[in-house]
């Protein structure tokens, strides 16, 4: 042991070793940075041509009329705006993102907490069980929820029937669609909000609960003035990005009623395909999608504030 | 009033508050199983209902009169034999494979090499740049498709998957750089310069240190662009059109279908044989992924 500290040191404090290690360090953190570019230059080339180019050719495209060979300013954007269709669109991808994103959060939080409460051992069966609606890709859900409810066969008018309740159209009449499509997406979305809120109530210490109960506090007490601020920062961040990924949702809508019946389900993102896709008018359905822009753009400022400051908080 | 009164009453306080403390929780844990019950059975009617649908004679899914909650005429296999000999599935089965695996490894590559970068090695621009990859994670798919539409178009892999391996990276290369990064930035600085006494290169850092010593992220970020890839439908429903080129997620959702006449239960036995890779991955790899997700959402 000894004698291996004794050959070691010498190598490392030798006198004539100290200029060649300097000059090799020097050298070594120039070429440090120019590797460090290289290495993120695949990264670089994929996001600027594939992210942000398309971004901006987006907007370039949307000036254009359908056939791409005139230049037409904001004429696509005023000529949806005057449309009826258009002002439901509108209307419809606003409704169906807050609600969703509501019950989301609301579903998230409660299963999240009744979770928590459960002896360790089992939280893991039945976070996994609660888990399955996300993990099943959306595309394949939405089919199963269609013949779910299925005008003929639905499964559910059949339970409703037993019951003695009358039947529901759940695709076919306007306001059950719309029903409908926000019942999916909350069936898909809540399990996210249910593990991000998991792994924030695990990181709610324990004394600050046992503080509160020998103050006497009661249950509701211990959530609303430890919980809650405790998990404000990470309930903030989850719910703007479900904001984002709501309001510029595709597959349930698509799947289920192809923005039917009258056009009352759709949203930004069928319509866009609807318009660029179907009818092969792309400028129009660029326009179309790029009115999602603004509410992306501010929700993705104040995720990225949150983001930064519980970056801090950590540490 | 002695010292010992004031203890032996604080006892029995103490025990009185304990014995109902006990009786509330008891109480608050049998609630909180009635509701998880009730919320179970929420998110498991559609998987549940899939399976019995699938499971069932074509006879017995068009009869209206029985219970369509129950299987009643008994297990039958047929809806998966027909899935596979009588229709494209496999096809779509084979194509979203490729595409899968190309992309997941592209991803890989592509996110640890820059995540090192930008998580240790630092240059000129770098802390914006990794601000600005967060924010192309958050530029959604369907804001996109029109312009790459134009794009596919331009490079000529419209109607091919081999466009889809162009650009599902864009959905899955941010979020996977973002772990990573976070990761890379979790391990000490002492492993770094050790290595460097040691004469070791980037490359050999990378490799011998980081890509091991990081491993549960690397594998969270493999989870997620796997289920990306395999769950993606607006890109595949927009630039592929036909059978041979197809992919699992649209092909089963509109190929299946032909006619009027659903055939419900190839279709549901069609959506489960494609939602069971990433189920199975899920069962035994959910740790790792919900780490993995969650610190890069708190962590940050």
């Amino acid at each position: 042991m000894a004698d291996t500290v004794q050959t070691w040191s010498p190598a490392l404090q030798g006198v004539g070793l100290h200029p060649s290690a300097g000059q090799n360090l020097r050298l070594f953190m120039r070429r440090r940075s120019t590797t460090a570019f290289l290495m993120c230059l695949p990264l670089i080339l994929i996001v600027g041509c594939l992210v942000v180019y398309p971004a901006f050719y987006s907007i370039y495209l949307s000036m254009l009329n359908k056939t791409q060979t005139h230049f037409i300013g904001l004429g696509n954007f005023t000529f949806l705006l005057s449309r009826d269709v258009f002002v439901m669109v509108i209307e419809q991808t606003a409704i169906f993102a807050l609600c969703a994103v509501f019950f989301k959060a609301l579903v998230g939080l409660i299963t999240a907490h009744l979770i928590n409460n459960l002896p360790a051992k089992g939280q893991r069966k039945w976070r996994g069980m609660l888990l399955v609606p996300w993990v099943i890709p959306l595309a394949l859900s939405s089919l199963g929820w269609w013949w779910l409810f299925d005008p003929t066969h639905s499964a559910f008018n059949y339970i409703l029937e037993s019951l003695g309740f009358e039947d529901v159209q759940w695709l076919g009449q306007p306001y059950w669609a719309r029903f409908s499509v926000i019942l999916v997406n909350v069936w898909y979305g809540a399990p996210f909000f249910l593990i991000m809120y998991l792994a924030a109530l695990k990181s709610v210490p324990e004394q600050l609960y046992e503080a509160a109960m020998i103050d006497g506090a009661n249950a509701w007490q211990k959530f609303r003035h430890i919980t809650l601020p405790m998990m404000r920062n990470i309930i903030a961040i989850t719910v703007l990005f479900s904001l984002i990924v709501t309001f510029a949702n595709f597959d349930i809508v698509q799947i289920m009623t192809a923005g039917g019946p009258r056009n009352m389900t759709h949203v930004f993102a069928t319509y866009a395909f609807m318009l660029g896709i179907r009818s092969g008018d792309l400028p129009l359905g660029a326009a179309t999608s790029l009115f999602m822009f603004p509410i992306l753009g501010i929700a993705a400022i104040f995720i990225l504030r949150g983001v930064r400051k519980r970056g801090r908080e950590i540490g | 009033m002695t010292t010992a009164a004031l203890v032996a009453r604080g006892a029995t306080q103490r025990f009185g508050l304990r014995a109902s403390l006990s009786r509330n929780r008891r109480w608050a844990l049998i609630a909180s199983y009635v509701f998880l019950v009730i919320f179970a059975i929420f998110f498991l009617i559609p998987p549940y209902y899939m399976v019995v649908t699938a499971l069932k004679s074509d006879a017995e899914v068009a009869r209206m009169a029985t219970n369509p909650w129950i299987i009643a005429d008994g297990l039958t296999l047929d809806q998966f034999k027909i899935l596979l000999t009588q229709t494209d599935f496999l096809i779509f089965f084979k194509n979203t494979i490729i595409v899968t695996v190309a992309v997941v490894a592209i991803t890989m590559v592509v996110s640890v090499l820059a995540a090192f970068s930008l998580g240790r090695m630092k240059f000129w621009g770098s802390s914006i740049l990794a601000t600005g990859i967060f924010l192309t994670y958050l530029v959604p798919d369907t804001l996109l498709f029109i312009p790459l539409f134009q794009i596919v178009k331009a490079v000529g892999l419209l109607n091919s998957y081999w466009g889809m391996i162009l650009v599902y990276p864009t959905l899955t290369v941010p979020f996977c750089t973002w772990i990573m990064i976070g990761y890379f930035q979790s391990i000490p600085k002492e492993l770094d310069e050790a290595a460097l006494i040691d004469g070791a290169g980037h490359m050999q850092m990378l490799t011998k240190i980081f890509i091991p010593v990081a491993l549960p992220g690397i594998i969270a970020a493999m989870i997620f662009a796997f289920t990306v890839s395999w769950a993606a439908f607006v890109y595949p429903m927009a630039f592929l059109y036909s059978a041979d080129q197809q992919v699992l997620t649209v092909g089963t959702v509109t190929s299946l279908i032909r006619g009027d006449v659903y055939k419900w239960g190839m279709l549901m036995a069609g959506a489960l044989v494609a939602a069971a890779p990433p189920l199975v991955i899920y069962a035994f790899l959910m740790d790792y992924y919900i780490a993995g997700l969650t610190a890069g959402a708190t962590k940050g």
